[in-house]
């Protein structure tokens, strides 16, 4: 494996300004994240974790410091970077397969080619049957499988994954996790998870990364033992030695509470 | 599992009781409606006939419907209503048009927007019709000032309720756009334009009722020809079953004009 991280922040910081005031959100951020691995961020809302995905995928610039993908300065959006969002955010007035070849559509990708190469991901999903409906016509759990189709469908090596788990229910929310952790394996590509909820990120991780907030600052590091890391996310939750790390991580995020009050 | 037979019949005949009384209480509706408007034009025949209300002023049905059939017989009826349906077509297609397009340009260009703000604001205010002797100076009397009038009174409402709903697509579905490296122009298409559709169709069918404000106003300004023209000659001539009859026409005109463009904002949505 090549050594160079396929994310690398480099005492990022961001300030967001507005009418009111200027407020640091992100204070000095290092952070690196090497090919292959899936790394959760957890912290409490406004911790900035979604302003560090932003500025990973090109959509924000940091204020002072580094943000590079794959070795180089991100100065915008890349077809390498995937992003999911907290909602599968399809367009109503688009079929299924349409919806999956938006990013092809957009990067002047669309071939024949891809298009069925997509329409194959989707059956691979379990979505097979779909490609002709609309998303109103499919569940929750369905719709944002189809929106991981969409973000893989032009091939990124890294996923931003922005709570894309938080609004589906506990059952499709375990199944979606299994499915989002077996096809990152199976494709090779390295992860970017934030999420509020702790066991969802050490059932799925290789490291879990704490924030705290006002500023935002990395924490604590925890790295998921191999046991746990290699079980699917939904036996991980069974394996010797979870809860003591669940409490551990709880702690973490309890103690950067208690710093505020 | 399937169900006893027993236990399928009173459901199934709830059911048709429930599409009985929907249908029953249609009809009462329909005929209601139908009462109404027979009593309406009866009245109106009975008074004019036995002198209760002036019928130089106000005329009756049977006089009124006479004249529309004796103008539809000699053709000269044709003219009016075609100027005035052309106006009225192109004053609301292209108000649309036109508002959509400077909603577009004041999405695209931010500054435009908050520059042109408190004009827009201002003439919004204003009573358009106000306008209509600079119209008809600036265009001449005819068909340009009528279209004129027509757009001042569509386009600015056009444009505030579409710049609006362009303003109100959520942004995550621009952030989809965005993640993918698409530009201005691909939010603009792909997302901004499409999720606007229906306001843009309703304000489609809401600028049908102001052309007919406009053209019928503008008609009454300037022109020689169409049914605002009808309405003030007849108004001028003494002749009210001549301005009855028109107003009758107009009633049945815009309903249809108005019922097609709802049929069409239905089959697009």
């Amino acid at each position: 494996m090549s050594m160079v991280p396929v994310v690398e922040l480099k005492e990022v910081t961001q300030v967001y300004v507005t009418d009111r005031e200027a407020t640091l959100a992100i204070d000095r951020i290092s952070l690196t994240v090497n090919p292959g691995e899936f790394v959760s961020l957890v912290g409490p809302s406004g911790c900035g974790k979604t302003t560090i995905l932003s500025m990973i995928a090109g959509l924000l610039h940091s204020t002072t410091g580094e943000v590079k993908v794959h070795g180089t300065n991100v100065q915008g959006p890349s077809p390498t970077v995937g992003y999911m969002l907290q909602q599968d955010y399809l367009f109503p007035w688009r079929t299924i397969a349409d919806n999956v070849c938006i990013g092809l559509e957009l990067t002047g990708q669309l071939t024949a080619q891809l298009r069925d190469y997509t329409l194959q991901l989707l059956e691979e999903m379990g979505l097979s049957n779909t490609a002709q409906l609309y998303p109103h016509q499919l569940s929750g759990g369905m719709r944002q499988r189809v929106a991981l189709v969409r973000t893989l469908a032009t091939n990124p090596d890294l996923l931003l994954l922005d709570e894309p788990f938080s609004a589906l229910d506990y059952q499709t929310k375990l199944q979606l996790e299994d499915l989002i952790v077996e096809t990152m394996k199976q494709h090779q590509k390295t992860a970017i998870l934030v999420t509020h909820d702790l066991s969802e990120a050490i059932a799925v991780s290789d490291r879990v990364i704490v924030l705290e907030r006002n500023p935002g600052r990395v924490r604590k590091e925890f790295v998921i033992p191999d046991g746990i890391r290699q079980a699917q996310p939904f036996y991980a939750r069974e394996q010797e030695g979870f809860n003591q790390l669940f409490h551990n991580v709880w702690k973490e995020l309890e103690a950067t509470e208690r710093r505020e009050s | 599992m399937q169900q006893p037979m027993e236990a399928q019949d009173p459901i199934r005949s709830l059911h048709q009781q429930h599409l009985q009384q929907k249908k029953r209480l249609r009809h009462v509706v329909f005929g209601t409606q139908l009462v109404i408007l027979v009593a309406f034009f009866a009245l109106w025949e009975i008074a004019g006939r036995l002198k209760w209300i002036d019928v130089l002023l106000f005329s009756y049905p049977s006089k009124v419907f006479n004249q529309i059939g004796n103008d539809m017989m000699d053709g000269s009826i044709w003219p009016h209503l075609g100027a005035t349906v052309g106006e009225t077509i192109v004053g609301f297609l292209l108000g649309t048009l036109l508002g959509t397009l400077l909603a577009a340009f004041i999405w695209w260009w931010d500054f435009a927007a908050k520059v042109l703000d408190p004009y827009m604001v201002v003439f919004n205010s204003m009573p358009k019709v106000a306008l209509g002797p600079l119209f008809i100076v600036g265009f001449g009397p005819g068909f340009m000032a009528i279209v004129a009038t027509t757009l001042s009174i569509t386009v600015i409402i056009t444009t505030l309720t579409v710049y609006q709903s362009f303003r109100d697509v959520d942004p995550n579905y621009v952030k989809v756009i965005r993640v993918f490296g698409g530009r201005k122009r691909d939010i603009f298409y792909k997302v901004i334009l499409r999720a606007s559709y229906p306001a843009i169709l309703s304000t489609l069918k809401v600028n049908v009722g102001l052309a007919w404000v406009g053209v019928i106003v503008g008609e009454f300004l300037v022109s020689k020809v169409g049914l605002g023209y009808l309405i003030i000659y007849g108004f001028q001539v003494f002749n009210f079953t001549l301005v009855m009859s028109t107003l009758v026409l107009i009633a049945v005109v815009a309903t249809v004009m108005y019922q097609l463009v709802a049929y069409l904002e239905r089959r697009l949505r």
